[in-house]
Formats: structure tokens, sequence, C-alpha cells
């Protein structure tokens, strides 16, 4: 259990139009990028994120009907569908190295977490579940918060630390 | 709500239920087996005291209005609107429910999953449109409008929407997962009405991914 949170570098959060909104790091000393850095880090990722959406290969259907070829997203563009149509379709889902594993966890509000960790941490997908609902909590019920804004919550950064930290 | 005006349907009505989560979580777990619940905290409040803090939102507000019920019902709606933007991320969070395949299943959704957990109620999916884009929530049971006489002015019972704050809520929280919709009451037994019924329609499918123009 604690080895799993040894293994947790930083975590950050995009919002949905592709700005930077969290940014932090779970160990210390961890050498930091610059501010702006991260910014394009994060506009960049949003950007090959989409990319990745959009060019999910595309299989005909047996019918094709002669009406234009609409937007990416729908479950059922004209003529085409995705293989496997019952599994909706996902961006980048996690990128590794040898020496990290950065794991995309995307919600369906658009938000996206992205979470580092070292390639050998087990059960990223719990953590970021957690790091969700601690966001949901501490984030998105802050009266004060503002949507789509850079998240300045104490009390997100507290109980995000402690859990990391404490979950043994 | 002080209030008073007799034939009212709720006088004499002592209800008494508190909202309790988790119970309405294991429900849920029944109903719907792909969801996996963690919740782990036991999340009671009492219901009469979201109740009366509701109720005073309102008559504040019809206050604040000057009785201007047509302003009062944009203001709940815009208020449930905020509200809906921010809870469908807990919704989501702790739920676990993936996107929904259609508006049939977001309807379904909605009913027997986001009013059990926040409201403990279930309201009835009835009413659909052929075209499967719109259809009515029917409401046995409204814990915000508990122990509600509305305002005897003649006008109150023609205009106001007393819990017109959860059209607004799911108009925000159905935005935020590329949903727009329209929704309004169209009954309220507050009113003398025979049922309590919201409509609900689908305006469009929000196509994700494709950031703002200007960036």
């Amino acid at each position: 259990m604690s080895d799993n949170t040894r293994g947790v570098f930083s975590l950050i959060i995009i919002n949905k139009a592709g700005g930077l909104i969290y940014q932090r790091e779970f160990q210390a000393g961890l050498r930091k990028l610059s501010t702006n850095d991260y910014l394009v880090l994060a506009g960049t990722f949003h950007g090959v994120h989409a990319i990745t959406r959009s060019i999910t290969p595309k299989i005909p259907i047996a019918q094709p009907t002669p009406s234009p070829a609409t937007g990416t997203t729908g479950p059922a563009a004209p003529g085409y569908s995705y293989p496997n149509p019952g599994v909706p379709v996902s961006g980048l889902d996690y990128l590794e190295t040898d020496k990290f594993r950065l794991t995309c966890f995307q919600t369906l509000t658009g938000t996206k977490f992205l979470l580092f960790t070292d390639p050998l941490t087990g059960s990223v997908e719990g953590i970021i579940q957690k790091i969700y609902e601690l966001y949901a909590d501490y984030v998105m019920k802050n009266p004060f918060y503002q949507i789509e804004m850079p998240v300045r919550c104490e009390a997100f950064d507290r109980h995000l630390g402690a859990w990391l930290r404490g979950r043994t | 709500m002080e209030v008073s005006k007799p034939q009212c349907p709720f006088t004499g009505t002592e209800k008494r239920r508190p909202i309790d989560f988790a119970a309405a979580s294991l429900l849920n777990l029944r109903l719907i087996g792909f969801i996996h619940m963690r919740r782990t905290r036991v999340d009671k409040v009492n219901a009469e005291l979201v109740t009366l803090t509701y109720g005073t939102i309102v008559a504040q507000l019809c206050q604040d209005y000057d009785s201007n019920y047509q302003d009062v019902n944009k203001q709940l709606d815009k208020m449930g609107y905020n509200i809906g933007m921010r809870l469908v991320e807990d919704f989501l969070a702790k739920s676990g429910v993936g996107r929904c395949a259609n508006f049939r299943e977001t309807a379904d959704m909605i009913a027997k999953v986001g009013f059990k957990i926040f409201l403990n109620v279930t309201p009835m999916v009835t009413n659909w449109t052929s075209d499967n884009t719109q259809f009515s929530l029917i409401f046995e049971d409204n814990p915000l409008a508990d122990f509600v006489e509305l305002p005897d002015d003649g006008r109150a019972q023609d205009e106001l929407w007393f819990s017109n704050i959860l059209c607004g809520v799911l108009r925000g929280s159905l935005e935020m997962v590329q949903m727009q919709i329209e929704a309004h009451f169209v009954s309220d037994v507050l009113r003398g009405d025979d049922t309590t019924e919201m409509r609900v329609s689908l305006v469009r499918y929000i196509e994700d991914e494709m950031p703002p123009e200007e960036e």
C-alpha cells in the first residue's frame, strides 16, 4: 500500500479547454519545470489527446447512408462506426517510459487528471479515482471555487496530501 | 415559509424522511448492478434542515424580487444551474457510472440514480415523444416542498414554480456532460395540480473536444 504512494510523483489537472488548473509534486525535492512549461505541457497534452480521439480508426458499416460525415464523437457517424462500438472512444490513456508512467484519466465532463508515477506503481486507476473524488468534494463543492479556473483550495491540497501519505 | 392558506395538499402530512445516502446507495447497487459505489462516509443530513433552508431561500427571493415570480423562477433556475455544474462531478466520481448510450438511458439515470442519491426520491420517467428527445419526470414525492403552502396573493399559485431549482440542476449537470437541455415544470401539487411534473427536452448534444474558436 505505502509502496503505491511512494511511487506517485506528481499530478496535473487540465480543464476541458486545455488549460492547466492544478499542478503539484508529491515528493520533496523533485525537479520542477517552470510554470510556463507546465502550461505548455497541459495544452500540448490536451491537443494530443484530442488527436488520438479523432484518429481512432473507423470501419464502414453495412448500410452506408448518403449524408455528410459529421463530428468525431457521435456514437454512430453515418456510414462508419468504431470498432467495438459498445465501448466509448477514449483518447490517450497512458504514456510509459522506462522511468515513469503518465496516466491520463478524463472525466465525462472533460476534465483531465494526469498522474506521473513510477512505472512499477500498482493500482494507479484506484489512486486517480480517489483523487477525482477529493476533487469533486473539496474543489467543485467549494462554493467560492470558480469552475474552470485554477484550483487554489487549501482543503483539497491538505486532503490529497494526507490521503496519499497515509494510505496504509 | 411563513404563509397561510387552507387547502394545502401538504397540510397535515407529517413527513419525517431523513435522506439516508448510504441506504440510497445500497438500493442503487441492487437497482443497477454495474454501479460500484465508493462512498465510505456515512452521509446523513436532516432532511428538514434541507427543506427549511430551501424554503427560506425561496421566501427570501420572493421578498427580494418584490413577488415578481417570473424573476424568482429565473433566479432559482440559475442557482440550480450553478449547483448542477458542481454536483455532477460528485455524481460521476462517486457513482462510477459511465457515459449513457442514449437519451432514454440518461433519463433513467437521472431518475433512478441521480434523484435517488441526492434527494432520495425516484421520479417516474414518462410521456416520451416519439423521437425520444422529450420526457416528463413525475414526482410522487418532493422533499423540497414538504410543509410548503404558496403565498395567498392570487399570483403565486399561477406564477411561482417553487421547486424550479431542480430544472436548473438538471440543465447544469447535463451541460457538463455535453447535453444541452431545456427543463421546466408543467404542474405542481403546490398549485393544486394533481401531479408534480417536470418536462425535459434535449436540445442538442454538445460536440466536445473542440476548443473555443479563439484558442
